[in-house]
């Protein structure tokens, strides 16, 4: 193979630009907006009205309006992770498929940019759409905490929110990353759609399910352990370890160890390590960071192998439709 | 001979066990318009994209304004403007959006840019409906608003892949004209297409391509010699009582065919204008002249002389 002459990246900034101004004013953003706005905020409205009776107790007030879940409602925290897949996939499911079929792919890659930029640009419009519904929907809820409860937030609870909000992108983004591979995988717009919906089931709601049996099977509980009324030690291990290939799971228990500061662990906690811990004590923002950290890299490690995977698809394809 | 902007040699191209493109050399020079023409699936588009560095050949070589495709493609497509078969607008956008959107990533600084839109538009006669979206526009507008991209990109070459299809006569009959006045420009100009008799009208040169090969090559009269063996046909009308006039005229010289096409009328195939000797003859004959033609050699007839006689021979 020659060496190629240019950058790839000539052209991605203003690819950008336009799929980024395209998705503001398409009116899926503003359907998947409304959803995520109307369901969210009144999760939190919940949450806010039994919030407001234990006002004095918690030093962390502030952070308990994403995660506190009351009768009938989920918490803000659960319907976020299931409406940011639903959003990532409604931004990217059409995104190079929809090109070929508006037969406008030859005639943009026959300007002098690589397909490199194209994808790059498609993919960070996504993710900044996104990023800035997000961003606009936590502004919102901050300010309605701020209303309702009376309280301002301290400087660690911002700071935590903030590492909440980056989570949630990055959550966002491998959703946006699969969809985007089905849409160069699959040329028709449904199939992508069905596809990478069809993978956010499998991932979200039976794989977990799935880590279980397997793990029950790989490792069956001994009889010390049944007598003992505890599972195996092992069985539970790696019955965590596959969970965690789910995106849904990293997501869910970074954001806990964020949101919810006495959080120091996520699997089984052995007395050995619980020694000299007062529990219920909240760690350092620092600590909570570092015990959030495996998870936020592995999301943004499964989004970068993703968009690997969808541009060595992409740069295999015929331009010809 | 003016300068040589595309040149290639034994190119070819497999999809899996298939050779799309085998084999193919061509030149074409600037301000020529070439035709590429020949059945769906000869490997003209395959041919198109290989230029552009959009599909990567498998042997050959290819130098486009000078830059090879495949090491330098974006040099080459700065310099090549191309219109793709059935071209795909970004509908929800105005025309001058989607031109804004491609100048851009060609390249063209911001100011300069409008001025150029507003130029190309002006031209291919779009300029009242430049701000309504694309997806209000007619098959011949889309096509139009392609030439005004050719336009606006200031290319050397301008590739179009069959520009006219599915457009009505009228529209057919406008958007050759201004393919014309871009070869008046100085640009090079690849055409493909299977409607032949509008693109015998603006071509200089034309290549029919059958299963990956360039069958024959050359101008429309050039090819006619080949492949009708004669560059010159005339249509001679004669009462039609006289009886036959096949010999008289087989005997003029120069003469290489003749045809009886129904009493009276007759085909005169020639290797050079021969309408003079013609009438000479017919008058020493004292045959009645009612008519003398020069019939310009009909793509159309080259087309399917020449597949007729591949059938023969196969």
């Amino acid at each position: 193979m020659s060496r190629r002459s240019g950058s790839p990246w000539k052209g991605s900034g203003i690819v950008f630009e336009k799929e980024f101004s395209d998705h503001l004013c398409s009116p899926r953003m503003l359907v998947l907006e409304w959803l995520i706005l109307l369901t969210g905020i009144g999760a939190v409205f919940i949450s806010i009205q039994g919030l407001r009776s234990t006002t004095a107790q918690d030093p962390f007030l502030f952070l308990r309006l994403f995660t506190d879940a009351r009768e009938s409602m989920p918490s803000f925290l659960s319907v976020l992770a299931f409406l940011i897949p639903l959003m990532a996939i409604g931004l990217g499911f059409d995104s190079i498929n929809g090109e070929f079929n508006r037969r406008t792919m030859s005639r943009v890659l026959a300007q002098p940019i690589y397909r490199d930029a194209l994808l790059l640009g498609k993919f960070a419009g996504g993710l900044a759409t996104l990023a800035v519904g997000l961003a606009s929907l936590w502004l919102l809820i901050i300010g309605l905490g701020l209303y309702r409860l009376g309280v301002p937030p301290s400087g660690e609870e911002v700071a935590r929110g903030f590492v909440f909000l980056c989570i949630s992108v990055a959550y966002g983004g491998f959703w946006l990353a699969l969809a985007m591979l089905c849409s160069v995988v699959c040329r028709s717009p449904a199939t992508a759609a069905l596809s990478a919906l069809g993978a956010w089931l499998l991932l979200s709601l039976l794989w977990p399910l799935m880590a279980g049996f397997i793990a029950g099977m790989v490792y069956p509980s001994n009889e010390v352990a049944v007598l003992l009324g505890i599972p195996n030690p092992q069985q539970i291990g790696l019955q965590q370890m596959l969970s965690r290939l789910s995106p849904g799971t990293l997501f869910g228990e970074a954001v806990v160890g964020m949101l919810q500061p006495a959080t120091r662990t996520f699997g089984v906690v052995f007395a050995s390590q619980a020694r000299g811990a007062v529990v219920g004590a909240p760690l350092s923002f620092g600590q909570s960071l570092l015990l959030v950290w495996p998870q936020l890299t592995g999301l943004i490690a499964g989004t970068i192998s993703l968009f690997a995977i969808s541009y060595m698809a992409f740069q295999r394809q015929e331009v010809r439709a | 001979m003016s300068e040589v902007i595309i040149e290639v040699r034994g190119l070819k191209k497999r999809y899996g066990k298939t050779l799309a493109v085998d084999g193919i050399d061509l030149t074409v020079r600037r301000g020529e318009i070439f035709g590429l023409l020949g059945p769906n699936g000869a490997g003209k588009t395959t041919t198109i994209l290989m230029l552009l560095g959009l599909t990567e050949a498998d042997e050959g070589r290819i130098s486009v304004c000078g830059a090879d495709p495949m090491r330098d493609p974006l040099t080459v497509k700065e310099r090549v403007a191309y219109l793709p078969d059935m071209v795909g607008f970004y509908d929800n956008l105005s025309a001058r959006a989607n031109l804004r959107y491609t100048g851009r990533l060609a390249g063209i600084e911001a100011r300069e840019l409008d001025k150029r839109i507003d130029g190309a538009l002006v031209r291919v006669r779009l300029e009242a409906v430049a701000d309504y979206k694309v997806g209000t526009y007619s098959r011949g507008m889309r096509q139009r608003l392609g030439l005004a991209e050719i336009l606006m990109k200031g290319a050397q070459v301008a590739i179009l892949d069959e520009p006219t299809n599915g457009l009505d006569p009228q529209s057919t009959f406008e958007l050759l004209d201004m393919i014309r006045t871009l070869r008046d420009d100085g640009m090079a100009i690849i055409l493909s297409s299977h409607i032949l008799d509008r693109v015998q009208a603006i071509c200089d040169r034309v290549a029919l391509f059958n299963s990956g090969r360039i069958a024959i090559e050359g101008s429309v009269r050039e090819l006619a010699a080949q492949v009708l063996g004669g560059g010159y046909t005339l249509q001679v009308d004669t009462s039609p009582e006289f009886g036959s006039l096949n010999a008289v005229l087989t005997a003029v010289d120069g003469v290489t065919g003749v045809e009886a096409e129904e009493p009276g009328r007759y085909r005169v195939l020639a290797m050079r204008d021969v309408r003079d000797a013609v009438a000479r003859a017919m008058v020493n004959a004292s045959a009645p002249v009612l008519r003398l033609a020069s019939v310009e050699p009909s793509l159309d007839e080259i087309y399917r002389r020449y597949f007729e006689g591949l059938h023969v021979k196969t």
